[in-house]
């Protein structure tokens, strides 16, 4: 025990604790609900009074997989016994599977623009925050203006020229002008927590680096650049998850090959009413790698969450 | 390793003349990486802004690309400021920033507050109440609809265990009086963990010895709480309202998806009604217009708040 007197009493820190922890879990509930509803079967879903103990069920996850049709009473008592586990789920709503949704497809939409956004902003990023830091470079000083002002735009104001711009040169619902656009909307911020990161590397390494002949290129490489390499991270992962979850550009400008999950998984519908463990399971699948990065990574993303407020 | 002839080399010259050898020199280095991403800022964020003012001043709809354009100057703000509609969503979009923020501030404050006694496991906790803030919230929007399900609803039936009412009888989303409580509830829930932060950063600024001379001086700690932590944390406090303000301001997956705008325009948020006029009525023109309008706004009420946070942080 060390003796200060301003540290809280025992008391005080065990209310603290007892308060905090109540507020954890009613916020937690929502996202609990979540991941147990898409275990439910669809009676149990929509069961009054809201059911806590259930009997687990994938029909969820099989409907979000699977498109299935109704067929004619005679062929459906002729057709063979279902040879998959997830046959028979279907079977026994009296369906059979048409073929695979378009969930799968829009999931790996999801992936593809978000690691592919992710990996040029941080190209991109380190390079423009390495000058800034750097070198003397004009609008430095307007920089974080700059950041502020971009994000004052409403998404929906700047997609209508985008839209337009996208059409002409042909990169509407494709995944190379998501990946472009995405990048664009995180890399001043990028660049602006890149920088941060970059002015804490002690400048002396680089020059020792030059001084031993380095150029200045293979003194970015070789010894800025692993210096940097948590900051670059934890960027990444903000990024990273910033394009994950967007939704207004991926709505108004995707709508075929390129849709991501976002705007997918709220047309999920069943047949006769919302299919609810279905939607839940697509945001199970959807939510859950995010819940597990921000759990294993939270030390790290948090100067991402407050834009770099944290180490001021 | 092929430049080891070029090293050798280099660390045999003095150091300029090594550089013009051996490398690009610093100013062409800073040149060639800085460009690529001014380049795509421009493209991206610089250019279509600058279209869209173009388009405000014409009839221009992207449904009829065949139609001519014409310059109708003034005309398409003119219409906007004059027109009722657009009143009721700015008042509806005031009252969704206002409550969200207070809101957001005082729970925000309080959780941070609290977390800063450093009880055990308040690491854990702080994770734990961060998650709903990292997850998509059109995808957690859309679900919340579920929760405000009458009956069956999770969040109807916790009012209803309660307070005692019958959770069959109020519709968070279908009534006209609640639902913008709806969208407050639901975005409170999503980022008050955001103003938590940025407040327990603010918190943590605050060096130990101040509280250890207003010990030695017996104020009292409610006395500390107003004339230390509160005034010490007040820039930070400010800069999540501004974050979360203009973030709110431009508030469209969250609502959209739990609303849709809805019942009438009674949640109809600037947003979601920008959306409607440029993608659904397609007057390219007349949004672009109203883009433009909502843009001038959060820059000018930004401004004057930065005014005001500087002076405070100057204090």
């Amino acid at each position: 025990m060390s003796f200060s007197v301003t540290a809280p009493s025992p008391a005080a820190r065990w209310i603290a604790g007892l308060l905090v922890a109540l507020y954890a879990i009613v916020t937690l509930l929502p996202l609990a609900w979540i991941i147990a509803t898409g275990f439910k079967s669809p009676a149990d879903a929509i069961a009054y009074p809201p059911k806590v103990l259930f009997e687990p069920s994938l029909e969820g996850y099989v409907n979000l997989f699977t498109t299935r049709t109704r067929i004619a009473e005679a062929d459906f008592a002729a057709l063979p016994p279902p040879g998959t586990w997830y046959e028979e789920i279907v079977r026994d709503q009296g369906m059979v599977i048409a073929g695979p949704s378009r969930y799968g497809e829009r999931f790996l939409n999801s992936v593809i623009i978000g690691f592919g956004s992710t990996a040029l902003c941080m190209v991109l990023g380190t390079a423009a925050a390495y000058a800034f830091s750097r070198f003397r470079v004009p609008l430095k000083d307007d920089l974080m203006f700059f950041i502020l002002s971009t994000r004052m735009m409403p998404p929906i104001a700047v997609a209508i020229p985008i839209f337009l711009m996208f059409r002409q040169i042909g990169l509407n619902d494709t995944h190379l002008g998501m990946i472009l656009l995405y990048t664009a909307v995180n890399l001043s911020l990028s660049v602006w927590l890149l920088k941060g990161f970059i002015d804490e590397i002690p400048v002396e390494y680089e020059e020792a680096a030059l001084i031993d002949g380095y150029t200045r290129f293979q003194a970015f490489r070789k010894v800025v650049l692993p210096q940097a390499a948590t900051g670059i991270a934890s960027t990444a992962i903000f990024c990273l998850i910033f394009a994950w979850n967007e939704y207004a550009f991926a709505v108004l400008l995707t709508s075929g090959t390129a849709q991501t999950a976002p705007p997918f998984i709220p047309t999920i519908i069943g047949t006769g009413g919302k299919d609810w463990p279905a939607v839940a399971a697509g945001a199970t699948i959807f939510l859950v790698p995010v819940m597990v990065f921000t759990i294993l990574l939270r030390k790290h993303l948090l100067r991402g969450i407050t834009f770099g407020a944290v180490r001021k | 390793m092929t430049h080891a002839p070029m090293e050798k080399l280099a660390r045999a010259t003095p150091r300029p003349v090594a550089r013009r050898i051996s490398g690009l020199s610093d100013r062409a280095i800073a040149w060639i990486f800085v460009a690529p991403s001014i380049f795509l800022l421009l493209a991206v964020n610089i250019f279509p802004l600058i279209w869209t003012v173009r388009l405000s001043f014409t009839d221009y709809r992207v449904n009829r690309p065949n139609r001519d354009v014409e310059w109708v100057g003034l005309r398409n703000y003119e219409r906007i400021l004059t027109d009722d509609g657009i009143w009721a969503t700015m008042q509806a979009t005031a009252h969704f920033l206002i409550w969200t923020l207070v809101l957001q501030v005082l729970i925000g404050f309080a959780l941070a507050f609290l977390i800063n006694r450093k009880f055990r496991g308040s690491d854990l906790w702080t994770t734990a109440i961060v998650l709903p803030m990292m997850l998509s919230p059109a995808v957690v929007g859309n679900f919340w609809t579920f929760l405000y399900q009458p009956q069956i609803g999770l969040f109807n039936y916790a009012i209803g265990f309660l307070t005692g009412a019958d959770p069959a009888s109020f519709s968070m989303i279908g009534d006209v009086a609640l639902a913008p409580w709806a969208i407050i509830i639901a975005d409170t829930w999503m980022w008050t963990p955001f103003v938590m932060l940025i407040c327990l950063a603010g918190l943590r600024s605050i060096p130990e010895s101040i509280y250890e001379a207003a010990e030695c001086d017996r104020a009292s700690k409610w006395r500390q709480f107003w004339t230390i932590t509160i005034p010490m944390a007040l820039p930070f406090l400010m800069l999540a309202v501004l974050f979360r303000g203009i973030e709110n301001f431009k508030m469209f997956d969250l609502v959209v998806q739990l609303t849709g705008g809805g019942p009438g325009n009674t949640t109809t948020l600037t947003s979601i009604d920008l959306k409607r006029e440029a993608f659904e009525r397609w007057r390219t023109g007349y949004s672009s217009a109203y883009a433009v309008i909502l843009f001038v706004t959060v820059f000018g009420l930004a401004s004057i708040y930065v005014k005001a946070l500087n002076k405070v942080k100057e204090r």
